[in-house]
């Protein structure tokens, strides 16, 4: 006779706890991965009748009949996405590179030089934070249309920089970065500076590197916000050559009948980067999150 | 090489805080100068206005032979050794070493032989390709030795180095370190509360309490030898016994009271002592009191065994004396004699060790 071997029982309460729990992750892993599916498998949907039908049941998610990559096809042939994603692409990143050393620089100012004036610039930089983008949208508009450019023409509406320099600075950012840097320990920058490295080498060597998780969780959050931004290039863009790609996505929505499989596979090509930005950073970027309690 | 001379030094915060009131002392040239005190006395802050990490709020500083209180840390030609050991976590243990040297335009080949040279001294030439989140914490501490050693400085400070390190490993690193110092004859500046350390390293010691040095000199001196209350119980293991005490003139000689036993004094100054009589500490190191099975003996006075503890090598007893609140510690040394507590014993402390100190924690003998 073989021996049972003894396996510890979960207690009834403990065991509903778990289903319930799993029950909770998997409603919202589904609530997230819906859109996504959705919008991934009617990309390949080359049949627009049947994309339409598909739309009101679960269908929708499962890649059937007609399935190509026609959409994509289309949307490199009949919109400008190759202008957009590079648009996107350079704009973007950009923001993001110069708002990591801007913003870092600024926040390493306020986090380690004492100096007057200093709590006063922390406050203003909190309640920047609170105040919405919609809200300095137009005072914005008439300011960059005033400015002057280096070709000496005057007003940046219809440029690179219009969407560019007005994001570099962001008051969440520097946030991020003073609350990180206060936490990291002065013996590190007092050693360098025995070894006689100035401010500035300390910060580029010895502070940023030991920055990483700060740096991924401010270039995602950045990345996000300015990759899918429609109402700024709404308002500052007027042409196809300084279009991003939710701008350019809006092409579809001025044709009729409204063709929803170029509208996913454009969609579809304009997520991707985003997707493994956030691939490549997730483990810096969850470890950040955690750390400085932003709910990302 | 170079001496350290401090000249009327002042620390103050936020011009109202003073952590160090007017420090006088001399560090010279190839010296290993411990500063030792209570948390909060000022000794670390003392050794960063060396190193040039806090400023000077008054008074002035010579490193050599020049003045540096506005130096910048690095024109100062010190190195410090740093409590965390402060290595950089990005970096190996080479990189760490030599960044400094790098800094410095040092061409990259020279800055690996002086590394590696430094590394063999240290004996952690097997680690030079490591992160420091891969070394154990004596290899740190040799690592931010190391770091110290190539840059060939003119004084070493050292904050507290060994706190961070277990029993074993820290008396192993103190005779490294006391070692390293006989080799590179470099000066050397230790921060520590620590007053074993501080009695076993340093050729000469600082003793810092609350922002001023009360007594500097050999560590036996201020041992035998100490100003003040303050410095006497500060060092020894354990702790010098203060019992209250009055003077008296007896016949040609003098005698002392204490828990309302009377002991013969011989010892001289009787002037200074006779101001304060009726007010004295009597002042005796656990090693020197004799333990008499006979309480009713002249000259000793009575007390009851309360603790013993058995070291191995040495016994100590806790006695005490009627009247007074704290035991009395005696050292003795392990001869097999089977202590019984709750035996009256008396005590007899040996004359010649014994100091005399005024309430106010003056010496008065």
């Amino acid at each position: 006779m073989s021996a049972v071997p003894f396996q510890p029982s979960l207690g009834r309460s403990k065991m509903i706890a778990r289903v319930l729990q799993y029950a909770l992750h998997i409603a919202l892993v589904l609530f997230f991965l819906f859109p996504l599916v959705f919008m991934f498998v009617s990309a390949f949907k080359g049949d627009e009748l049947q994309l339409l039908k598909d739309m009101g049941s679960m269908m929708a998610f499962v890649p059937h009949g007609d399935v190509s990559g026609k959409n994509f096809a289309s949307v490199f042939s009949s919109s400008s996405f190759r202008q957009a994603f590079f648009n996107s692409t350079f704009t973007v990143s950009i923001t993001v590179i110069l708002g990591i050393l801007v913003n870092s620089m600024l926040a390493y100012a306020l986090a380690r030089f004492r100096f007057r004036g200093r709590t006063l610039i922390l406050t203003a930089i909190i309640a920047l934070i609170i105040i919405p983008f919609e809200a300095i949208a137009v005072p914005l508009l008439m300011l960059v249309n005033e400015l002057p450019w280096f070709s000496g023409t005057r007003g940046w509406l219809d440029s690179y920089q219009v969407q560019i320099i007005p994001f570099v600075a962001h008051a969440f950012s520097i946030y991020l970065f003073y609350q990180f840097f206060i936490a990291l320990p002065k013996d590190l920058e007092e050693a360098a500076m025995m070894d006689g490295a100035s401010r500035l080498r300390i910060y580029w060597s010895i502070v940023m590197p030991l920055s990483k998780p700060v740096i991924a969780t401010v270039a995602v959050l950045q990345f996000l916000s300015r990759w899918g931004d429609l109402l700024w290039p709404v308002m500052v863009v007027r042409g196809d050559n300084y279009a991003t790609l939710p701008l350019a996505m809006q092409t579809f929505f001025g044709q009729y009948p409204r063709h929803w499989g170029e509208v996913m596979a454009f969609a579809a090509m304009a997520t991707l980067p985003t997707l493994s930005l956030f691939i490549v950073f997730q483990r810096w970027f969850v470890r950040s999150a955690i750390s400085s309690g932003v709910k990302g | 090489m170079a001496s350290v001379k401090m000249r009327k030094i002042r620390k103050t915060y936020d011009n109202s805080v003073e952590v160090i009131k007017g420090v006088d002392l001399e560090v010279k040239d190839g010296e290993f100068m411990v500063f030792v005190g209570p948390s909060g006395c000022g000794k670390s802050t003392m050794m960063r206005m060396i190193a040039g990490l806090e400023e000077i709020s008054d008074g002035e500083l010579h490193i050599g032979e020049r003045l540096a209180n506005d130096l910048p840390p690095v024109d100062r030609k010190v190195a410090m050794v740093f409590q965390s050991y402060a290595l950089y976590p990005h970096m190996t243990v080479a990189e760490n070493m030599g960044f400094g040297l790098k800094l410095a335009g040092t061409p990259k080949a020279e800055v690996k032989e002086i590394v590696g040279k430094a590394a063999e001294i240290l004996r952690i030439s097997h680690l030079l390709e490591r992160r420091p989140k891969a070394l154990s914490g004596g290899q740190r501490q040799r690592v931010a030795i190391g770091r110290a050693i190539v840059r060939k400085p003119g004084v070493f400070l050292f904050d507290e180095p060994l706190s961070n390190l277990d029993a074993g490993l820290r008396v192993q690193m103190r005779v490294e370190l006391t070692k390293l110092h006989k080799e590179l004859g470099s000066t050397m500046i230790y921060v520590t509360h620590d007053q074993t350390e501080a009695m076993t390293m340093g050729d000469r010691i600082a003793v810092f309490n609350q922002g001023v040095v009360e007594q500097v000199g050999p560590p036996m001196e201020l041992y035998r030898d100490p100003v003040n209350t303050f410095v006497a119980e500060f060092l020894g293991a354990p702790k010098m016994n203060l019992l209250p005490a009055k003077w008296a003139k007896q016949g040609n000689g003098a005698m002392l009271e204490v828990g309302g036993c009377k002991i013969p004094w011989n010892g001289d100054g009787a002037g200074p002592i006779e101001a304060v009589r009726d007010d004295l500490l009597l002042g005796i190191r656990p090693e020197h009191i004799d333990v008499l099975s006979d309480a009713s003996e002249t000259g000793t006075i009575g007390a009851k065994l309360e603790v013993v503890e058995r070291l191995g090598d040495t016994v100590l007893l806790y006695v005490k004396i009627a009247g007074l609140d704290s035991h009395v510690a005696v050292k003795l040394p392990e001869d097999g004699n089977q202590w019984s507590r709750g035996a009256v014993v008396g005590l007899r402390p040996r004359e010649k060790a014994a100091l005399l100190f005024a309430r106010s924690g003056q010496r008065v003998n």
